[in-house]
């Protein structure tokens, strides 16, 4: 007796959670199947291993069935076929558009195209992320950055209008696209100890101060591509990275300004070069700046009067950057 | 009469990439009533094109508008070759036909391919316009109400219910057609699905006349279904109950005028009489026969019993002010009792093959005509004796001459029948209170026919003719039983090749006859109170002769009431009566079968089959009989038992819902015996099994709650002489002796139930009934409309379709390893069903519908349809000790209730004209709000979801929520096929996605007609055919419903403060049609 044909279907899409990270993580039916018997649900339910098999290939035929809607979000919300409340749909697109943090640390800032996509099985390798998993979490990436690529108006307010990611989401997304979009190399050695989450606040910077869109919203990928003048005068500051003195009178002329106004002075001036590196984020051709509470104008030799500096008031920890910003922008 | 059909078309959404070029659409739309066809301008290079289209008009009859669904199809426009179709939308038009139901269909519906599934969407708004006048009508019947539900629909009240209507419509299937084998699958499939459309559409309209010639106003518990005779052809029938129903807030003041038709028709609906043709009068006068004799049940009752005493028997059914009426119950309303009553019979008739050229002409009467007609007379507690064994009695040529007779009698005077009251048969599951008066038992009979071509589509004699008979059997059947109706009727067939099992059953009763005539609540009020009917046992009182009992069956007193006689187990189709008295809950119980046939042609195989079929309802008896004992209970609801006819092989699936009635006896165990008694180990074993078997009654006992009161001997004793003598029940010659051994037979039975353990096969069947599991913790299940011992439901349901096939391996077929892998199947689905719905824990599902075919050699398919539904678990504990004593009040509460429920009903349920208040509520639940869910939502911005949610189920109600509007029926078919299987994820993968698709089409449907939910939803049809090799695969499935709007009580309270004035709206149409 085999069973040629065995299928359920409800009127409200069953939805379980726990399969569909096992699917997302990229289990074969019969893996999935024996890391199910392993959590013990045999026990909790009296179930048997064949009902198990049977509900997990259900389970997996859905969500493969799904996956085509889970490409474009919005359309999910729309179709009539599967009938899913709104608390299950979001569910199902953040889960799908999650990603694992060692996967996105091997991709960030490459060029998202086919010869990278051959390299996931490289990754996958390295990772202990299954291959499917890299896939889709690449494909994704590419999904993502394909749509808003050419847009208009805010990154992030269009990854999330598109996708329907959660604001979290979407501003990872926002930075993923960024850094593919520039292709900062954060693969370098010197780079290894930093996590996704350092350079995504990176990118956020970036966006808010350095790129076109900081200087006019009305243009195309305002919030993509960096504004070409500001590199140009960016190059000023090469300078402090490459010579020591002026890095320690840049420093010391900051630290003589600050003091005593900021409250966090002392591992200010301890972590110099992660503040220096916050510091530079913060800097763009806005005027005046997004955030500068001290409203303090640094007068540092290279730099041209229309720069001001905020002072780091976040994130301290944030990664001393510096001397690598140096590498960015080579 | 004309009427005008507007359709607009708005807009598409989500359209399949036709143009690989610009990955792109140029989409329009065709839109084709009739033999008119509008187009829309083409909308370039969009997949979400705005066509915005004019109003297209369509003039056309009302018959047409009946008849024919819209048809609009979606097309890629192709400035070269021939333009691409994307797809299709059929659109029903029909709920747009009376005025109570939907104004306009209008919103967002799929389009169907029938090779590529749903592609995009389209945004249609339709409207009709009638300039009718509603009585000169003579082959439209607009205006007649059509309901799946098998009960009075929630927001009406039944005047009068009319009785049985039926119909059948044949067609040649396009799919035989010699064009089929040049044109393309796709338009064989379109042509498929546009011919069955307008086949329903005729049948629904041909049943609308009768209706309306019957001067009722709605079909409910309609049930249409196809059979796909394959080369012989395409029928369409349906059967329902016609009724003349009141919406509950239109004012009384519409009654008279219901009223007077049905005062002139009065004899009509329930003219029982067995053969009208032995009255020389009309339908007018036999209400004035006196002492309606009743000479058929006397023909066929080998005792005497005489009509006089009849009356005197018939102390609850005697005071009816109007004198003694046809009602009648011949022989013995009152006593006797019942348990199960199966006969089947089956009648083959078989065609030789004629020379083509003489069929044309004189097939009629050259037909060879084989008939075998062979009785089986089941008498459950019969085998309950213990005496009969399996080789005792199981078969009783007992009726055949009663049948015969009857039908001789009927032979007499065609001309005078009178068709409508030919068959007293009610569709109808549930009824209104004092509707059912007792219950005879389960009456079925089958019928093994050859296909043969039909020759002349407008004349489907032949196929009238099978169930003609079919219909007289089973109306004899329940004569036999005392009963002079049948409810909960249903019909069925399997088709396998060219022969063909017709099957029909249904549960005699007998029902008090007021309200087949005029159902006021007066009536009904009066009625009760003059028949002091002890509530919640009534309905188990034998409607039979007690000592004419056409089967021997035990009787004992009924213990609820101690007046009147019950049987020791009761099987009935319908669900369980709201007032019964109940102990414990109930469960699922499934008889399971399969016989191994030899391979044969025609006539051949007709007679095999024939042959099968009395042992194959013996045996699913026999273990629905074990099952129940083996529950501990003493009654099945529900009842419905399908043969499935294949090529090697036929099957046998009974389900009913087990429960344990106040009112009968206790059941007693099983006991085992073993046929070599002096084998000392294998004495052992019988004992051990006998332990297994009484552990497991105790456990079930205890999972089902049942603990009826004890009893003691002396109060079992003690009240039997009373009522005894009350009732002036006894005949003299019998009074002492008879009704001293009932009652020893009565004690002694406890343990009576003996099965005879003689060879293997036996002990396989006791070990086989060990192995059913019960379900786990927290899980119910029934295939009622509710779980007796349940009734805090909480609003939480999940309708679901699951199917499984199995390929059985060649080698081992044997009786046994068949069954063996069937009842694994059966079993092994429903686990897979608790697994899944784990998470609704603690819930029940209900109205479990299983389906077998036999697609091929060595296919089995098990298809089930259920809804599950959570409760509240503390609230159920409270309630199930309160239930007994709550439906014990209720006796005495009901008369008050039926006052009070009309005008509750009034003030809460929703106008009969859509506008304002309902409106809103719609607007309400269509939104996703409607889910309750939305707060759980997370940051994700989907609030511009714009699909509504539709509830399905197959139940006629939705916990929590009163269903406020009836839209119209939902009867749809679709046809999927593909040449890609493996692409589309294998079988599985493909019929998953055609189901899910064809739910998709339905809630779009309902919610386009303003809905929000399918009540009585039932597949009807899931046929699945699938070649690998060629990898190709075809199914169809027909579904209906009824279209419905609900608001949830707590919402309906706010909603009615709004709409003071809206109850004052004129009455529905209902009543002016009846005018």
């Amino acid at each position: 007796m085999t069973s040629e044909l065995d299928i359920f279907v409800g009127n409200t899409t069953l939805i379980d959670e726990d399969v569909y990270r096992l699917w997302l993580d990229g289990y074969s039916v019969g893996d999935a199947v024996a890391l199910r018997v392993r959590s013990g649900i045999l026990e909790q339910t009296g179930a048997t291993a064949a009902v198990l098999q049977s509900d997990t290939m259900d389970h997996y035929r859905t969500f493969h069935m799904l996956e085509r809607l889970l490409h474009a979000p919005p359309k999910l919300l729309h179709q009539l076929i599967y009938q899913i409340p709104p608390s299950r749909q979001a569910l199902l697109i953040e889960r799908y558009y999650a990603f694992d943090e060692a996967f996105v640390r091997e991709v960030l800032g490459k060029k998202l195209s086919k010869g990278t996509k051959k390299d996931l099985d490289d990754i996958s390798t390295k990772t202990g992320i299954t291959l499917k998993s890299c896939r889709r979490q690449f494909d994704n990436f590419k999904r993502v950055f394909k749509v808003v690529e050419e847009m208009r108006g805010s990154l992030v307010d269009n990854v999330q209008q598109h996708f329907l990611l959660s604001d979290r989401l979407a501003r990872d997304y926002a930075a993923i696209v960024f850094f593919a979009n520039n292709r900062f190399e954060t693969g370098k050695k010197k780079l290894q100890y930093l996590s996704f989450g350092d350079f995504a606040f990176c990118a956020e910077l970036m966006i808010q101060n350095w790129t076109l869109g900081a200087v006019d919203s009305q243009v195309d990928d305002m919030d993509m591509d960096l504004d070409k003048e500001f590199l140009q005068d960016l190059k000023e500051l090469k300078v402090l990275v490459a010579d020591k003195d002026l890095l320690d009178l840049h420093k010391s002329l900051v630290c003589t300004a600050l003091r005593g106004k900021l409250g966090v002075f002392s591992e200010m001036e301890a972590n110099f070069k992660v503040c220096g590196l916050i510091q530079l984020l913060s800097l763009g051709p806005l005027q005046p700046p997004v955030h500068c509470p001290t409203g303090q104008l640094c007068s540092c030799p290279g730099l041209t009067s229309r720069w001001r500096c905020c002072p780091p008031f976040a994130r301290l920890t944030g990664g001393s950057l510096l001397l690598n910003t140096g590498e960015l922008f080579n | 009469m004309p009427g005008k059909l507007k359709v607009k078309i708005v807009a598409g959404r989500h359209l399949p990439v036709m143009d690989r070029a610009s990955d792109l659409t140029d989409a329009f739309v065709e839109v084709k009533f009739g033999n008119t066809t509008f187009k829309t301008d083409v909308y370039p290079k969009s997949l979400n094109p705005q066509w915005n289209s004019e109003w297209f008009k369509f003039e056309v009859d009302d018959e047409d508008l009946q008849d024919e669904p819209l048809q609009i199809t979606v097309l890629d426009h192709d400035t070269y070759s021939a333009n691409d179709a994307i797809g299709k939308v059929y659109i029903d038009i029909d709920p747009l036909l009376y005025s109570e139901a939907a104004t306009v269909i209008s919103g967002w519906f799929p389009i169907y391919d029938t090779i590529h599934g749903i592609r995009g969407e389209i945004n249609v708004v339709v409207k009709v316009d009638l300039f009718n006048d509603l009585n000169r009508f003579r082959q439209s019947s607009c205006g007649v109400k059509f309901f799946c539900t098998t009960s009075i629909p929630k927001c009406y009240r039944a005047v009068i219910i009319h009785g049985f209507v039926e119909e059948l419509v044949v067609n040649e299937d396009p799919e035989y057609q010699w064009i089929d084998r040049i044109r393309t699958p796709r338009a064989s499939n379109e042509a498929r699905q546009r011919l069955i459309s307008l086949m329903s559409g005729e049948l629904q309209r041909k049943i609308g006349l009768k209706v309306l010639e019957m001067r009722g106003n709605a079909v409910v518990g309609y049930l249409q279904c196809f059979d796909l005779e394959g080369e012989s052809g395409l029928v369409v029938r349906a059967i329902g109950t016609a009724c003349t129903l009141d919406k509950l807030s239109s004012p009384a003041a519409f009654l008279p005028a219901c009223n007077s038709p049905s005062k002139e028709m009065k004899e009509i609906p329930f003219n029982e009489d067995p053969n009208p043709n032995t009255h020389s009068s009309g339908p007018s006068t036999p209400l004035k026969n006196q002492t309606y004799s009743f000479s058929p049940s006397k023909s066929y009752s080998r005792q005497s019993s005489s009509s006089d005493t009849d009356l005197s028997l018939t102390p609850k059914t005697a005071p009816y002010p109007q004198g003694p009426r046809i009602y009648l119950c011949p022989s013995s309303p009152s006593l006797s009792c019942g348990s199960l009553h199966l006969k089947k019979s089956c009648l083959l008739l078989s065609e030789s093959s004629l020379p083509p050229h003489h069929s044309s002409l004189v097939s009629p009467v050259l037909r060879k005509s084989v008939s075998f007609s062979e009785e089986l007379f089941l008498a459950a507690s019969g085998m309950g004796s213990g005496s009969a064994g399996k080789e005792g009695g199981p078969f009783k040529a007992l009726l055949r001459q009663q049948t015969q007779s009857a039908l001789e009698q009927r032979g007499g005077s065609p001309h005078r029948f009178c068709r409508r009251r030919e068959f007293p048969f009610f569709t109808l599951t549930a009824f209104p209170p004092g509707f059912l008066v007792h219950v005879g038992g389960v009456v079925s009979a089958r019928s093994v026919k050859l296909l043969d071509r039909i020759h002349n589509p407008d004349e489907p004699e032949t196929r009238d003719a099978w169930w003609a008979e079919i219909r007289q059997e089973i109306k004899s059947h329940a004569k036999a039983l005392g009963c002079h109706a049948v409810v909960g009727y249903s019909e069925s067939t399997s088709i396998c090749e060219e022969v063909c099992i017709l099957s029909a059953s249904g549960t005699a009763a007998v029902l008090n006859p007021r309200f087949l005539q005029d159902g006021t609540v007066e009536g009904c009020l009066e009625q009760r109170l003059e028949e002091n009917l002890p509530a919640g046992c009534g309905f188990c009182h034998i409607p039979y002769d007690e000592l004419n009992m056409p089967f021997p069956a035990h009787l004992t007193y009924c213990y609820n009431c101690r007046k009147q006689k019950v049987p020791d187990v009761l099987f009935t189709t319908i669900d369980l009566p709201t007032d019964a008295t109940v102990i414990g809950k109930g469960c699922l119980i499934q008889a399971r079968l399969c016989r191994l046939k030899k391979k044969a042609q025609a006539e051949a195989n007709a007679t095999a089959i024939s042959n099968l079929l009395p042992f194959m309802e013996y045996e699913v008896h026999t273990q629905l009989m074990n099952k129940l004992k083996l529950k501990g209970m003493n009654a099945l609801f529900g009842l419905r038992i399908q043969i499935t006819v294949g090529e090697n092989m036929l099957m046998g699936l009974a389900s009913a819902t087990g429960v344990y009635l106040a009112a009968l006896p206790t059941p007693g165990g099983i006991q085992i015996a073993g046929k070599t008694p002096n084998d000392g180990s294998y004495e052992q074993h019988i004992s051990h099994m006998q332990k297994k078997i009484n552990d497991t009654i105790a456990k079930n006992k205890e999972l089902y709650e049942i603990n009826p009161p004890e009893i003691s001997e002396e109060i079992i004793g003690s009240p039997i002489p009373e009522p005894r003598q009350r009732s002036r029940l006894l005949r003299s010659q019998s009074e002492s002796s008879d009704e001293v051994t009932e009652l020893d037979l009565s004690h002694g039975k406890k343990d009576a139930f003996v099965l005879e353990i003689d060879d293997t096969d036996a002990m396989e069947d006791v070990h086989s009934l060990l192995t059913d599991v019960p379900p786990p913790s927290g899980f119910y299940s029934c295939n009622t409309e509710i779980m007796p011992g349940i009734n805090n439901w909480t609003s939480e349901i999940q309708m679901f379709t699951s199917v499984r096939v199995i390929r059985l391996s060649s080698l081992n077929l044997t009786n046994h390893a068949l069954n063996k892998n069937f009842n694994d199947l059966c079993e092994n689905l429903l686990k897979s069903l608790y697994f899944k719905l784990r998470s609704m824990i603690p819930c029940c599902l209900c109205h479990v519908n299983f389906t077998v075919s036999l697609p091929e050699d060595e296919l089995i398919q098990v298809t089930v349809t259920a809804v599950a539904i959570t409760f509240d678990k503390n609230q159920a504990l409270q309630t199930t000790k309160a239930h007994v004593e709550k439906s014990l009040q209720r006796a005495s509460t009901d008369n008050e209730e039926l006052l009070q429920f009309p005008l509750e009903l009034c003030s809460d349920s929703l106008p009969s004209h859509p506008f304002p208040p309902a409106k809103a509520v719609t607007v309400e639940k269509t939104s996703p709000m409607g889910e309750g869910n939305f707060r759980n939502r997370s940051a994700a911005p989907c609030a511009n979801s714009t699909v509504g949610v539709v509830k399905m189920t197959p139940l006629s109600f939705i916990p929590g929520a009163k269903i406020t509007k009836y839209l119209g029926i939902i009867n749809m078919f679709f046809i999927r096929e593909t040449t890609s299987l493996r692409e589309e994820g294998g079988v599985s993968g493909f019929l998953h996605a055609f189901i899910a698709e064809v739910f998709a089409m339905v809630r779009a449907h309902v919610a386009a007609l303003g809905g929000n939910a399918v009540v009585s939803y039932i597949m009807k049809q899931c046929v699945f055919m699938e070649n690998p090799n060629k990898n190709q695969a075809q199914c169809l499935i027909n579904v209906s419903g009824d279209a419905v709007v609900f608001a949830r009580e707590s919402e309906l309270e706010v909603v009615s403060t709004q709409q003071p004035a809206a109850n004052c709206q004129p009455a529905c149409t209902g009543g002016e049609v009846t005018t």
